[in-house]
């Protein structure tokens, strides 16, 4: 294959097939083992300074909120992360636990830009890659199929591109130009989910995001559930089964687990706690204030679910 | 019939909204385009398909969307999938706007919502491209929704965020990316704009109600081509700011 053009960005994940295939053959029980856990355990054990770590979906919508907060909480260094984040990766940032970002979107979405990011890139403290939103899932299920890359005509001709880790290349086949976007198997991904079984069998309402891809890209994943059901329910209805347990390293069971987000069904965004953090984090100060009072003077979820309040969670609930 | 409350987002959003050809399908970006689809399926335009890219597809949302990957992106939907089959639809061909916003644009309508300055060393680091770049790269049409001022319609953008025309006429086809694509409008604050066919550069189609071509040309900072039969857009109907302020966004959040 001809290559036409290499963007400039650093490959700060590059992908070893081989080595994934060895992981997933040695290092994933095919046996149903019980996996329920805790946030801290589950962090604890799987999220190690330096991983390759990613978010799904994003911060305000279905996204492990619970887990985002333990890593927080034990403040993991250096992590390399993939993001498409809006408030999950504001708060990582603003406890200056990141250090490479493969980057499509950190902001606040009809809020603006994040400040958190603006302070971190600034100051030269992160470094960014970019790529569009589809890239980031594209590479993701490069991975999951197992493949080293994989072609898309997005990101052509554009800086996104010079300032990414992907190739244009001349199409084989008919001579065009095409993009290829190299594999990602992230160390570690979080995933909220609905329900899940006490082996990680998993299912999702609603739009699934980039949970497919995501869940079978990860070396390591750990799921977050609202609820945690017999494994009866799973196979009552396998169709509904978009993680399979084999994928899954840990199940935390975490009702409000993407508080302050929205959980589709379940509960709505908390706007308050929301605005608070886009108020706080203007400046960096108010951002550590925030974290203070949201993951560090609280030991866990239940102490985080009630410094929110039962009523307040209540009147989030979808009826 | 004109209503003259109106304000200048909601002149936008109406003017944004009769871009929509009904029975079409468009992917929505987040914030005014939301506003923008809704208008349009309640007036002229209910069969259009709105897309987002999470993978709510036909939505009927009884509340104004408020993020691009929420609940109401799929409420009364057709279906609700993830991103990969949202980009790959778009990249076959199924997919016929794209509704987008920049922090700024240039006169090939290529947008930048990445950095001011240098990519390593920014003067201000931007939320980056989001489902934007596959956006305008694969949509068959893409639509601009911008504030319009010197320091976003410039002659030259920092960083290349989303492609436009590139450099012009065949650009876009000889990098590779998809025939017949690209940039056909853009809504300002002030103003409606389209592109010249032979030079793909912007051209001002048609202002708002009470501005004029000078100012148009006094806010843009490259030399904006002007169509020989500059119109003036219809002012919000009654029956549009009714529908805006009534049922689409009640708790005036973006009017």
């Amino acid at each position: 294959m001809n290559v036409i053009a290499q963007g400039q960005g650093e490959l700060i994940q590059p992908p070893d097939l081989e080595a994934f295939r060895e992981w997933n053959r040695t290092r994933k029980a095919r046996q149903l083992v019980d996996k329920v856990m805790t946030e801290a355990e589950a962090v604890a054990q799987f999220v190690a300074d330096g991983c390759y770590i990613g978010t799904e979906l994003y911060g305000t919508v279905r996204c492990p909120m619970s887990l985002t907060r333990e890593v927080i909480r034990q403040r993991k260094k250096n992590l390399r992360v993939c993001g498409q984040g809006v408030l999950e990766l504001d708060l990582w940032l603003a406890a200056g636990l990141v250090s490479q970002l493969d980057l499509t979107y950190v902001g606040l979405e009809v809020f603006g830009t994040s400040h958190a990011l603006r302070r971190a890139v600034e100051a030269g403290a992160v470094t960014c890659v970019e790529w569009s939103n589809g890239a980031i899932a594209w590479r993701m299920k490069a991975a999951a199929m197992g493949v080293p890359f994989i072609p898309t005509r997005a990101m052509l001709g554009s800086d996104t591109l010079a300032h990414s880790a992907a190739i244009v290349a001349t199409d084989p086949f008919t001579g065009a130009p095409v993009c290829l976007l190299p594999a990602l198997i992230l160390d570690v991904g979080l995933i909220h989910v609905h329900r899940a079984d006490r082996f990680g069998n998993a299912q999702i309402d609603g739009i699934t995001g980039f949970a497919f891809e995501m869940a079978r890209a990860c070396k390591r994943l750990i799921l977050s559930a609202e609820e945690i059901i017999a494994t009866d329910e799973i196979r009552a209805h396998p169709d509904r089964t978009i993680i399979p347990y084999y994928l899954v390293d840990a199940v935390v069971p975490a009702p409000f687990g993407a508080h302050p987000g929205e959980m589709a069904y379940c509960y709505e965004r908390d706007d308050a706690v929301y605005r608070e953090w886009i108020a706080a984090s203007v400046t960096a100060e108010g951002a550590l204030a925030y974290l203070a009072k949201y993951v560090d003077r609280v030991p866990d979820h239940r102490a985080y679910l009630d410094l929110i309040g039962e009523q307040r969670l209540a009147e989030l609930r979808v009826a | 019939m004109a209503d003259p409350t109106y304000s200048k987002s909601e002149l936008m959003i109406c003017v944004a909204a009769r871009l929509f050809q009904d029975g079409t399908t468009a992917f929505i970006g987040t914030g005014i385009p939301m506003l923008a689809a809704m208008l349009a399926m309640k007036t002229h335009a209910p069969g259009v398909v709105p897309i987002f890219e999470f993978g709510g597809t036909g939505a009927q949302p009884t509340q104004l969307p408020n993020m691009v990957g929420g609940a109401r992106t799929f409420e009364r939907a057709i279906a609700a999938s993830g991103i990969c089959d949202i980009m790959e639809a778009a990249q076959r061909g199924f997919i016929d706007y794209g509704f987008i916003g920049g922090a700024q644009i240039d006169p090939f309508g290529n947008l930048n919502s990445t950095v001011i300055g240098a990519h390593d060393h920014p003067k201000a680091r931007l939320p980056g491209s989001g489902g934007g770049n596959d956006v305008g790269s694969l949509c068959w049409k893409t639509v601009a929704i911008m504030l319009h001022d010197k320091r976003r319609f410039v002659p030259r953008l920092d960083f290349i965020t989303t492609p436009g025309y590139l450099t012009g006429p065949g650009a876009r086809e000889a990098v590779g990316l998809p025939k017949a694509t690209g940039p056909v409008n853009v809504v300002s604050t002030l103003a409606l704009m389209d592109y010249e066919p032979a030079s793909c550069r912007m051209r001002l189609r048609a202002t708002h109600p009470g501005v004029t071509v000078a100012e148009v040309i006094a806010n843009t900072g490259f030399d904006l081509l002007i169509a020989e039969d500059v119109r003036v857009n219809e002012p919000p109907s009654v029956d549009e700011l009714r529908l805006l302020r009534a049922e689409i966004d009640p708790e005036r959040l973006y009017i």
